[in-house]
């Protein structure tokens, strides 16, 4: 078994979710309660990597982290290094392609939470931010950590993005599915069944876990 | 005039909803005559959304608002504060109690720990200090509620249909109960109720809104009794408003003419063509013969209807006019009335008010 490649994926989709939690909690806080008429054009865009080939999403990605874009030559004057097929770039396409598993399982939880509870905190005098995090982060909670652990899984389980914008690299941006496939191709059946039974058993334990949440089988407190 | 504006609540608010129903409110609150104000009104008539208006939970189209001359929210300087800067403390009809928190986390949510265990001491709620609130009963919720919204010191407080998540024996419990809340903690109320024996019950001074309008404001029994236009009295519980016109004028008495009848009331000046206001509580009923030459309004007819509503009983009349009027059952039952039959309808003259 390619441990090596595990564990890159591990801190890979780790990295992720916790990039995509920071950005992913604002965005789905503007996404339902924005009063603005255009916010289905976001929605639609974070949607977007649910539909969009990987290849597609990599592609683009790879252009515009490219040496000669401006996001690429700006990161190249600050480190040093370059984006394309390099953790960090590889790091930023997953974010993106992840976005929609962790801002709408999210978005949804805080579309339940009563409005009147917030209208209560504002009433109270407890600001927004505030009111954000006492009311409706703890009443989301169940909603939080399945969009999470949908990130993490969706992340570890990634193929075409990182083909096309982090290649090939031991140890840099061979991922679990890279390796597989590697495998594969070099006839090395055993080696892959292995990665490929690991990735089998993580991916239905993570499944069941997420599905058992939104039962709340485990619930944080029982619901009314 | 500064003092007396200095503690005022003042609202003049116009806003349109969605739904096309526009509300267009002016209204003056002495807080310092009126510790309860009951905003009174049917459902669909705006209370609600003139209560969010004052806490700040809508902005409205046009409008000024001010609290004991701080300004709250003036359209033609665009200024309007955020609840959190008006210090208006809001009861929502079903409490909005915080539910992953205990009762003590929710009356201290926005509070110093000595404030919110002294409010707790005063309503009571030691006991459930550890519960959550889906674990209270509607009452207990409420008081955690108020201790909530008093907890953080609020300027003023509103509270929405209080009473109404409550079960009806409790709801009549907690109307008094409510009120001495109220009057204890002195903070100036506003109560939105539809209920008009919580109005009376509960406050000193009422606003009566219909249709997005306030048509009437002044003292709870001035507005009963003196129903400025026949909707406000319809809307109080004035059962009958009945169209009359003035057959003459002496001595301080006013004839009316209702229909073929006629009816005697105190001249208070009015003239043109008017509404006479009768409460059916002040109807009285008697199997005798009409007798004009009584001082009294002794109107013939006969019983339409009789509907028993627990003590009382409501019969519905024909004097040459519908009237209602409201009997004990027991007198409903002594005087054996069915339908059809005549009847005598009794109503002092210092009970029949005028309004245009």
């Amino acid at each position: 078994m390619d441990w090596q490649a595990i564990w890159l994926s591990m801190r890979l989709a780790f990295f992720t979710t916790l990039i995509l939690l920071a950005l992913g909690l604002p965005l789905a806080y503007w996404l339902t309660w924005s009063p603005r008429r255009w916010k289905f054009l976001v929605e639609a865009l974070v949607a977007m990597p649910l539909i969009l080939p990987p290849t597609v999403l990599g592609f683009y990605v790879l252009l515009a982290i490219g040496p000669r874009s401006p996001v690429g030559a700006l990161y190249a004057k600050l480190t040093g290094g370059m984006l394309p097929f390099s953790f960090q770039g590889l790091l930023a396409a997953s974010v993106l392609y992840s976005m929609p598993f962790t801002v709408q399982p999210v978005a949804a939880a805080f579309a339940a939470v009563d409005r009147k509870l917030l209208e209560a905190s504002w009433c109270l005098g407890v600001s927004r931010l505030q009111t954000f995090r006492r009311v409706i982060v703890p009443l989301s909670l169940p909603g939080i950590a399945t969009g999470a652990i949908l990130s993490f899984a969706h992340t570890v389980g990634e193929f075409g993005v990182v083909l096309m914008v982090g290649g090939n690299i031991a140890g840099v941006t061979r991922t679990i599915s890279i390796s597989i496939y590697d495998q594969v191709q070099a006839l090395n059946y055993g080696a892959a069944l292995d990665t490929s039974l690991f990735l089998l058993g993580f991916s239905f334990t993570v499944l069941a876990v997420t599905y058992a949440l939104q039962r709340r089988i485990w619930a944080v407190w029982p619901v009314n | 005039m500064a003092s007396q504006l200095d503690c005022q609540l003042t609202c003049r608010c116009r806003k349109r909803l969605e739904s096309g129903f526009e509300l267009d409110a002016a209204l003056s609150i002495p807080l310092a005559e009126s510790p309860v104000t009951v905003l009174f009104g049917p459902s669909g008539s705006g209370k609600t959304t003139l209560l969010r208006l004052l806490a700040g939970l809508e902005r409205p189209d046009d409008g000024v608002i001010s609290l004991r001359g701080a300004t709250w929210c003036d359209s033609s300087r665009a200024i309007c504060l955020p609840p959190q800067q008006r210090r208006a403390g809001f009861l929502f009809q079903d409490y909005a109690l915080f539910p992953h928190l205990t009762v003590a986390e929710n009356v201290g949510f926005a509070a110093t720990p000595e404030a919110a265990r002294k409010l707790m001491e005063t309503f009571g709620l030691g006991e459930f200090a550890e519960r959550l609130p889906r674990a209270l009963s509607g009452g207990q919720q409420q008081r955690v509620a108020l201790a909530r919204a008093l907890a953080a010191r609020p300027a003023l407080l509103l509270l929405d249909e209080p009473l109404s998540a409550l079960d009806a024996p409790s709801r009549i419990r907690m109307r008094h109960e409510l009120r001495r809340m109220l009057l204890e903690s002195g903070v100036p109320s506003i109560v939105v109720t539809h209920d008009r024996m919580e109005a009376v019950a509960l406050g000193d001074w009422m606003a009566v809104i219909a249709g997005g309008r306030i048509r009437q404001a002044g003292p709870v029994q001035d507005v009963f009794r003196h129903p400025a236009d026949p909707q406000v009295a319809e809307s109080v519980g004035v059962e009958n408003v009945l169209p009359a016109k003035i057959a003459a004028r002496e001595r301080g008495l006013l004839t009316l003419q209702v229909g073929e009848a006629h009816l005697q009331c105190v001249d208070s000046g009015e003239t043109g063509p008017v509404f006479a206001c009768i409460r059916a509580e002040d109807v009285a009923l008697t199997r005798e013969p009409a007798q004009t030459s009584s001082a009294r309004n002794r109107l013939a007819g006969r019983v339409r209807l009789v509907t028993l509503e627990g003590p009382l009983a409501r019969v519905e009349l024909d004097c040459g006019f519908p009237l209602v009027a409201v009997v004990t059952a027991q007198s409903a039952g002594e005087l054996q009335l069915n339908p059809g039959d005549a009847v005598c309808a009794i109503v002092k003259a210092t009970s029949v008010h005028l309004t245009t």
